[in-house]
């Protein structure tokens, strides 16, 4: 086994998925915390629909660089929602569920009517479940990755007294002087550049695993917030290395494979925290 | 020259006036009661008082000495903050944070003064208990300490004894007494009328179209509470 993992890795499209995988599943975890204990849980499966109708519309109108369309869509999406969810007056809830089944059913409508594909239902699949997508990665588009990774891990560190100051009160927050708004709009922005990136990796439907489950998991053993976001960012490593060397292994989907991995590290911290409890 | 001095107020939110001609000054060192019915704009009024809520019409003027962010807040629990993982520390700590200006982590100073504050309100040994797992009380404690390291100067309350059972009620009431008598200014929002006129110098009574500020024996011989306690006897 160990063998044909080794004749795997030495071709480089293995070494940039794992490579784009950790990358992004640390981003995703870090952000996690902070939008699992806002309560925008929501908020990474409704950007990722979103995203899947710019994509579909950004590839048949040709807009050229398609993922700068997808993710300039995104980022204003993601200050939307996060608007909506202040407001009392409209049901935050409702409008993103609004917006992130009307994204999904203009992209598949727009992908089917203009398709210049012979095999839609597989870009669909592809787009939808990142099947393949992350096996064929060009290099400038590991390099995007990692440089958008170093910038999503430096501005978490070095704003993360504020941003635990943002989630744990903001009402305090604002009265102390801290521009809580600004805050919540850049983790607006850098959630949507996970998104966009996440895409490739486990597709838009099952973004929203890569973001909350490290988090809810780490939240089962651990009670303080520095040690939820450092155990976090570990378990998400974890699985995503896990689950992308399983799936190569075992020649299943990548996405859902690190999502199954996520899944049974869940369960098995609910059962460390109740024995911990008890 | 008066701490805070607040000019014909008019209160509300979204362009709907909740209160009007609400003028009142703070001095340094009172204890001041903000009581009134639900929905009478006494939290507007607090919200308004530390920036949270645009002023409507009139204006507040800080001064001598107080800053529009040096003050001390206490909100109402949200919830979010029943089940959040963070230890006392960390809240404690994040009460500093108005003092980094641009410094992105804390520094030894912020530590010192955290670590002093938690001493002053004994919940030093719980320094490493996770938030949720506390009693109301303590909670309450610790958001207090995280209060203190915001300000040394003004500490304003919303409703804090909500929730709370009697005893550490009673508890938490002495708590605030002995800080005013440190030299702390404090304004609280109450329901609780009576501890108000029991512990406070003035009381602000908030209304729709009339208010009242004046000294609690004032209040007192006043019709609001003539008012409140024929509904009480009643």
């Amino acid at each position: 086994m160990i063998q044909t993992l080794q004749f795997y890795l030495s071709y480089p499209f293995v070494r940039y998925a794992l490579v784009v995988g950790v990358l992004i599943a640390l981003c995703a975890s870090l952000l996690g915390v902070t939008l699992v204990l806002k309560r925008f849980s929501y908020i990474g499966d409704g950007l990722s629909h979103v995203a899947f109708g710019a994509l579909a519309v950004a590839t048949i109108v040709d807009l050229g660089s398609t993922s700068v369309v997808v993710m300039t869509v995104t980022v204003i999406a993601a200050i939307l929602i996060l608007r909506t969810g202040q407001n009392p007056r409209i049901h935050g809830d409702a409008a993103i569920a609004m917006l992130s089944v009307g994204s999904l059913a203009v992209g598949y409508l727009v992908m089917n009517l203009f398709s210049t594909s012979a095999n839609i239902s597989g870009d669909v699949c592809s787009t939808l479940f990142g099947s393949t997508s992350i096996l064929t990665l060009t290099k400038a588009e590991v390099w995007l990755c990692a440089v958008m990774s170093v910038i999503v891990v430096a501005v978490f560190i070095f704003l993360y007294n504020r941003i635990f100051a943002v989630t744990f009160d903001e009402n305090f927050a604002r009265a102390t002087g801290l521009r809580a708004g600004a805050y919540n709009n850049l983790i607006a922005v850098i959630t949507a550049v996970i998104i966009v990136l996440a895409m490739n990796l486990v597709g838009s439907l099952l973004i929203s695993a890569l973001v909350i489950f490290p988090a809810l998991s780490a939240m089962r053993v651990i009670q303080n917030f520095k040690g939820v976001v450092i155990c976090a960012a570990i378990l998400s490593v974890l699985c995503a290395l896990v689950g992308i060397i399983l799936s190569i292994l075992f020649s299943t989907p990548v996405g859902s494979t690190i999502v199954a991995a996520e899944i049974v590290v869940f369960f098995i911290n609910c059962l460390i925290g109740k024995i911990k409890a008890s | 020259m008066s701490y805070l001095k607040c000019e014909n107020l008019t209160l509300g939110y979204e362009g709907t006036a909740v209160a009007e001609n609400i003028s009142f000054e703070i001095e340094k060192g009172e204890y001041l009661c903000i009581v009134g019915e639900n929905g009478a704009g006494k939290s507007t009024l607090m919200k308004t008082l530390l920036g949270l809520t645009p002023l409507m019409g009139g204006n507040i003027v800080y001064g001598d000495g107080l800053e529009a962010h040096a003050i001390g807040y206490l909100p109402q629990q949200t919830f979010v903050q029943r089940d959040f993982p963070a230890s006392v520390w960390e809240i404690v700590l994040s009460g500093t944070l108005s003092k980094c200006g641009w410094r992105p982590f804390y520094n030894r100073e912020m530590r010192q003064l955290a670590q002093a504050n938690m001493k002053r309100m004994d919940i030093w040994d719980l320094r490493k208990t996770c938030y949720r797992n506390l009693s109301g009380g303590q909670q309450q404690r610790v958001l207090l300490a995280r209060a203190l390291c915001a300000s040394t100067e003004l500490l304003v309350l919303d409703e804090p004894v909500t929730g709370l059972d009697p005893k550490v009620t009673a508890e938490f009431y002495q708590l605030i007494e002995k800080l005013n008598q440190e030299g702390l200014t404090i304004i609280m929002v109450s329901h609780d009328i009576h501890a108000a006129v029991k512990y406070a110098g003035r009381i602000l009574h908030v209304e729709k179209e009339r208010s009242f500020v004046g000294t609690t024996a004032e209040y007192v011989a006043s019709e609001f509470w003539k008012e409140l306690s024929m509904i009480e006897r009643r």
